[in-house]
């Protein structure tokens, strides 16, 4: 089964952080580990929320809009997406995620299409 | 409540149930299920007598015998709750059950502790070796589906419904809440030790104590091996595990410096072992050992033994504890056992033997996920200079540590090597990480 792992965090301690520097090596070394158990199905790293941009059509006009969807105090800040065998292999994978350590990882199994 | 019944008489009062809680749960709930076998409804009668008694003890003071009051309590619940269902077909009989129940109540002069019984119900063949510690956790110390559920990485709904399906099962089934014969008890014990085990190792996963639900897993487990190893003196493995958990816990103090980081048993400064416990440990082994019935707890157990012997001349016998590490193997063989055998191998004959035995499991499919052993395969090549392969297998073992303060120690490792091989490290490491 596909999941999806949705990373969040509080981007200003993150930053204070200095996250390239601390987080980036376990984040390899993690991908690295799916990557090796044949598992992942692709995962990046978004910018800060404040370069995120809404759009939605209503009554046939369009609004754009700056800023992200909602205002959170933790941001989605990445994802993976997973293929495992259940919800138990996912949320072992979840756990050794460094985002897991300093922030909070949703982790959604993906609607399945009937293949036509 | 009315005023004069201040905050002291509702702290002593919750004081005291909690006291009950946490001494008595497993006992009231296994007289309360032992004929009907329905642990569901035991616990709901309970959870009802713990909310009266909260209500009651700070008006008319704690009763000399909390338990009796909360196993009356309790029962006249299950006699109330039997009542109502007197149209079932059933109703009769489990009436007739509650009363004869009370009646061996009134007669037995102190509660009867069926815990024992409760714990072989629970780690029986018929019920998913899965769900027999959380089933244990539950029934014997009254621990909530939520906190067990992340303390084994279940989603909470799941744990519940796992537990609501596996007391049906106990019910439906006819499990005997009883210890076994000599015939079976061999068996059946190893399924309810593994299940203490595995309470005691969720719990020793968290070795910072930060998360404090993880950190009482580790107490629980401490608890029921007591227990157990109390009421089955004469069993070498309940005595055995006991001994074991006592070995690991009483390094806990050792296993990360103040500031929260990883130190690697070898490396632990014996002064911050809990000698009290160690000595416990080794009388425990002792006991076992002379029973003559050598087993994987006692094992396991003198393999602490030896590691903690450093504290007396600062020398680890590797050899020796290869040694046993080989006779585990054969006992109960798993990655884990294989891991620490070349470990020690590594320690007692070089690094290219112990090298050697992980090259001998590496088709094991199941070390794809398995930390240990690319962080031992890591060490070990680091050491014979085959810097290339160390630092692929660093980075899958740090891809596969949960814990974050084992990630730095790896990765400062990976970081030292690549300093020592000339090279610049291959990616900025920086120590002054925020935790």
């Amino acid at each position: 089964m596909k999941y999806l792992f949705l990373i969040y965090a509080d981007e200003t301690v993150a930053a204070k952080a200095n996250p390239t520097e601390t987080m980036l090596p376990a984040y390899a070394a993690y991908s690295e580990a799916m990557a090796k158990a044949g598992i992942i199905r692709g995962g990046e790293r978004l910018q800060p929320v404040n370069s995120a941009t809404t759009v939605r059509v209503r009554d046939g006009r369009t609004e754009v809009l700056d800023g992200p969807y909602a205002d959170t105090k933790e941001q989605l800040g990445g994802f993976y997406m997973v293929d495992v065998p259940d919800l138990d292999a996912a949320l072992a994978w979840a756990a050794r995620c460094p985002g897991a350590n300093n922030g909070t990882l949703e982790v959604r199994p993906v609607w399945e299409m009937a293949t036509a | 409540m009315g005023d004069g019944h201040g905050v002291s008489e509702r702290d002593a009062a919750r004081a005291a149930a909690e006291a009950a809680a946490r001494g008595s749960y497993g006992k009231l709930v296994a007289f309360l299920s032992a004929r009907t076998r329905d642990v569901a409804a035991a616990e709901d009668a309970l959870a009802d007598a713990f909310a009266s008694a909260l209500d009651a003890w700070p008006r008319s003071g704690v009763p000399s015998h909390p338990d009796a009051w909360l196993m009356k309590a309790a029962q006249r619940r299950l006699i109330d709750a039997a009542r109502r269902r007197r149209t079932g077909e059933a109703a009769a009989e489990r009436l007739a059950m509650v009363a004869d129940e009370l009646a061996s109540l009134a007669a037995a002069e102190r509660l009867p502790d069926d815990r024992l019984g409760l714990m072989f119900a629970c780690a029986h063949p018929a019920i998913d070796p899965g769900i027999r510690a959380p089933l244990i956790l539950q029934t014997v110390l009254g621990l909530d589906a939520a906190a067990i559920a992340s303390a084994f990485l279940v989603p909470p709904a799941t744990m519940g419904q796992r537990l609501v399906r596996a007391k049906v099962r106990l019910r439906q089934a006819g499990i005997p809440f009883r210890i076994p014969g000599p015939g079976e008890l061999g068996e059946r014990l190893a399924a309810v030790l593994e299940a203490i085990y595995a309470t005691f190792a969720e719990g020793w996963l968290d070795p910072a104590g930060t998360e404090a639900r993880r950190r009482n897993l580790a107490a629980e487990g401490l608890w029921l091996g007591s227990l157990v190893a109390a009421l089955l003196p004469d069993e070498p493995e309940a005595l055995g595990l006991f001994a074991l958990m006592l070995f690991a816990e009483a390094r806990r103090p050792a296993r990360r410096t103040p500031d929260g980081s990883y130190v690697p048993l070898a490396e632990q400064d014996v002064a911050l072992w809990d000698r009290a416990a160690i000595a416990e440990a080794e009388a425990l082994l002792t006991r076992a050992s002379a029973l003559e019935r050598p087993g994987r707890y006692q094992l396991e157990a003198a393999i602490q033994s030896a590691h903690v012997a450093r504290r007396l001349d600062g020398r680890t016998d590797w050899a020796a504890i290869a040694l046993l590490y080989e006779g585990l193997a054969v006992l109960s063989p798993s990655p884990v056992v294989a891991v620490n055998r070349a470990a020690a191998l590594a320690e007692a004959h070089g690094a290219s033997s112990g090298l050697a035995a992980l090259d001998g499991i590496a088709a094991d499919p199941r070390l794809a996920d398995y930390q240990p052993y690319w962080a031992a395969r890591a060490g070990l090549l680091a050491r014979l200079g085959r810097t290339g392969e160390a630092d692929e297998a660093y980075r899958r073992a740090i891809g596969l540590e949960r814990d974050a303060a084992v990630r730095d120690f790896l990765e400062a490792r990976r970081a030292a090597m690549a300093a020592e091989a000339g090279s610049q490290p291959p990616s900025p490491s920086n120590s002054a990480v925020d935790r």
